[in-house]
């Protein structure tokens, strides 16, 4: 037992945090925006499936991570207009539209893997990986944390510019108040759709983006339904974080950290049933909900879409 | 007579029997359409495939009973997603409610047929399932009560949780200590299932599912509390202001489908299977989702789109392996059908922004106002209000 808590095991630990925590994290900074600019993307997870489908097919075809990528993020940008053109612009019914996503994400890519992939359920290569100098040598961190992908350290990075964004600059006001107050955004003479078209389409890319990392770096194979409600966690984990980066970070990879706690307690063969502890990080979250619900936060304007002069 | 007079003098009734049948009937033609097209696409037969749907799903008297089978639970789950719905309550946990009722039931009936007689069995399981589904539900339904937290989101989270803790309750509470190789509960023997009716494979289910959205539909229409829940639903400023309790409101909607989600899942097992297996998880709930919204929150005109559903899901099984296709076809025909539904939507109320005029006549006539996913009207409601 002493050996198993070694440190190369606690450096798989970590390891396999971050390539449950990172994805959420993506996705959730993404809905961060979106959420604050007053739309409620229900269909996040089928745009992190669809991420996943099509940033595992172009890895593949084209034999780059990096393309892969690319295809991710245009992927669910794409999918993003569903919601820009049916909800932002024609004021549909934002959930419909959302489990409509859903369920056609889940449909399509199942379908078009099995078309074309299954026969062979190809694995891509080992994702690159860049070693910090200095610090990848601290023990145990070090080679978990500063021996990663760069999309890892870029999402973190990332995280710092979009909090900054939305809280010191115009834009960041602009998409605050297009949540909160979209009658006065209007007013003062800045679209309210056009900012919030904007908002979602970052969400769709961010969403793919997760949806590539997932398959590209984390696992290497595509799976029906892979993303298994990562997209709903980074949903649920942005409204508790009511628009505070640090919290989404933290909710992340604590999510992450949960499920990472599943692979080692079977790596120590410690024989509890994984149900039990997947269960772990959504009871996590219910119990975080019962607790901090308290000082709700949610932009006054979620899921309702605007219309000038309409009361 | 002008055109405009004309059509005004047609009367209201004849355009809103129209306008239903074709916002009910246009997504689904459109879906399948679509569907067609994909498949064509995918170098597959849409003709052959779709035969092969009516053909297994509906023409054989094997795949018939099948279906009607099906139709059982799913017509409980759409009844509890009317009452969720009608009071604007967006109960989505209904696999976790449903998979926790069938554990439930095919977990504790083994343990219990032998001590009782099978009528009584069968209600405690029924009865067992929807207490554990709307136990599941109180979470949300008290974090909705008590700090306006979005269901939407902690239904989807309940539902995670309850998918897994059902399989962990397959594996370390009921799990069957004669079968070794994979993790299921024992088995409920054929005789102590719903009986069959006539000596064919139907099994009482359907008739329950029916009684159900029948006794949905009383309570939701006729009923004051029913009344109370669908003023709620339709404007919650206005139903406080009425002095409506909206929280207690808010939990019986919440209790009562995921009540009925659960008894779904515990009727499938008494009805159906007999066992629950390491994994099983049918995940009907979004699925039943678009047919409760195609059929505009209405539990009378759900029953027509479950029929249609249940013949797609038998039928669909044999069609999609024979096209060389993964089941979840079923999942693109069926998130085409939401996608055009709300596209319809949009259309009808283009349509009728673009002849307003006619709109202001028409309401002294009698007729209701412009259509939205909100307002509930529905080809059966036409049906009965004109019989």
């Amino acid at each position: 037992m002493s050996d198993l808590i070694s440190a190369s095991f606690l450096t798989a630990v970590f390891v396999s945090m971050l390539s449950y925590g990172i994805p959420v994290l993506l996705a959730a900074i993404g809905q961060t925006i979106d959420q604050r600019a007053g739309v409620l993307d229900i269909g996040v997870e089928g745009t992190m499936l669809i991420g996943c489908y099509v940033g595992f097919a172009a890895a593949y075809e084209f034999d780059s991570i990096w393309i892969g990528f690319l295809a991710a993020a245009v992927a669910g940008a794409v999918v993003s207009l569903v919601v820009i053109v049916l909800h932002i612009r024609l004021r549909l019914d934002v959930v419909v539209i959302g489990i409509a996503t859903v369920i056609l994400a889940q449909g399509t890519t199942s379908v078009l893997f099995n078309v074309q992939y299954a026969s062979k359920y190809p694995r891509l290569g080992a994702p690159l990986r860049v070693a910090i100098p200095w610090l990848s040598e601290i023990p145990v961190i070090g080679p978990a944390v500063f021996n990663a992908h760069p999309v890892m350290y870029g999402t973190l990075i990332l995280a710092l510019v979009v909090a900054w964004m939305l809280k010191s600059t115009r834009f960041g006001l602009n998409l605050r108040a297009a949540g909160d107050s979209p009658e006065a955004l209007d007013r003062s003479g800045v679209s309210v759709l056009g900012t919030r078209a904007a908002a979602h389409g970052f969400a769709g890319a961010m969403a793919g983006l997760a949806g590539g990392y997932m398959v590209l770096v984390s696992a290497g194979v595509f799976v029906p339904l892979m993303v298994n409600g990562a997209g709903f966690v980074a949903l649920m984990v942005t409204m508790l974080a009511r628009g505070r980066m640090a919290l989404v970070g933290i909710g992340s990879l604590l999510f992450g950290g949960a499920l990472a706690l599943v692979t080692a307690l079977q790596l120590a063969g410690i024989n509890i049933p994984s149900d039990l502890i997947q269960l772990l990080p959504f009871a996590m979250l219910i119990l975080v909900l019962f607790t901090f619900s308290g000082r709700a936060g949610l932009p006054p304007y979620l899921a309702r879409p605007y219309e000038r002069g309409a009361r | 007579m002008t055109s405009d007079e004309a059509r005004l003098a047609s009367g209201w009734r004849r355009s809103s029997w129209t306008r239903n049948l074709l916002l009910a009937g246009g997504p689904v033609v459109g879906a399948v359409l679509a569907s067609m097209l994909l498949l064509w696409l995918l170098g597959r037969d849409p003709i052959e495939f779709y035969r092969n749907v009516v053909q297994s799903g509906l023409l054989s008297t094997f795949g018939l009973q099948e279906s009607i089978n099906r139709a059982g639970p799913l017509l409980v789950i759409s009844a509890g997603l009317v009452l969720a719905f009608k009071a604007n309550i967006w109960h989505l946990g209904i696999d976790g409610c449903f998979l926790l009722g069938a554990v439930l039931a095919a977990g504790v009936g083994p343990l219990l047929y032998q001590h009782m007689f099978n009528p009584l069995l069968l209600i405690i399981l029924g009865l067992l399932g929807a207490i554990a589904g709307a136990l599941w539900s109180a979470p949300p339904a008290y974090l909705k009560a008590k700090y306006q937290v979005n269901e939407i989101v902690t239904t989807l989270i309940m539902t995670s949780t309850g998918v897994l803790f059902a399989q962990f309750l397959v594996k370390a509470v009921f799990q069957d200590p004669v079968s070794k190789a994979a993790a299921q509960t024992r088995v409920l023997p054929m005789d102590e299932r719903l009986p069959r009716l006539f000596g064919t494979r139907i099994h009482l289910g359907v008739v329950i599912g029916l009684v159900v959205v029948l006794g949905a539909h009383y309570f939701i229409t006729r009923t004051p509390v029913g009344m109370r829940l669908q003023i709620m639903g339709a404007n919650i400023r206005a139903a406080r202001h009425f002095g409506f309790n909206t929280d207690r409101l808010g939990y019986l909607s919440f209790y009562l489908g995921g009540a009925l989600f659960g008894l779904a899942g515990a009727l499938s097992i008494i009805g159906d299977w007999g066992v629950v297996g390491e994994g099983w998880n049918p995940a009907w709930g979004f699925l039943v989702v678009p047919l409760v919204f195609l059929a505009r929150k209405n539990a009378l005109s759900s029953i027509i789109f479950v029929a249609a559903f249940s013949v797609l899901s038998i039928g669909g099984e044999l069609a999609t392996r024979r096209a060389g296709l993964p089941n979840d076809f079923q999942l693109v025909i069926l998130g085409l059908v939401l996608l055009f539904m709300t596209i319809s939507e949009w259309l009808y109320a283009a349509h009728e922004r673009n002849t307003a005029h006619l709109t202001k006549h028409r309401k002294q006539a009698g007729s209701e106002g412009e259509v939205g996913l909100g307002k509930d009207t529905s080809v059966t409601d036409t049906l009965v209000r004109d019989a």
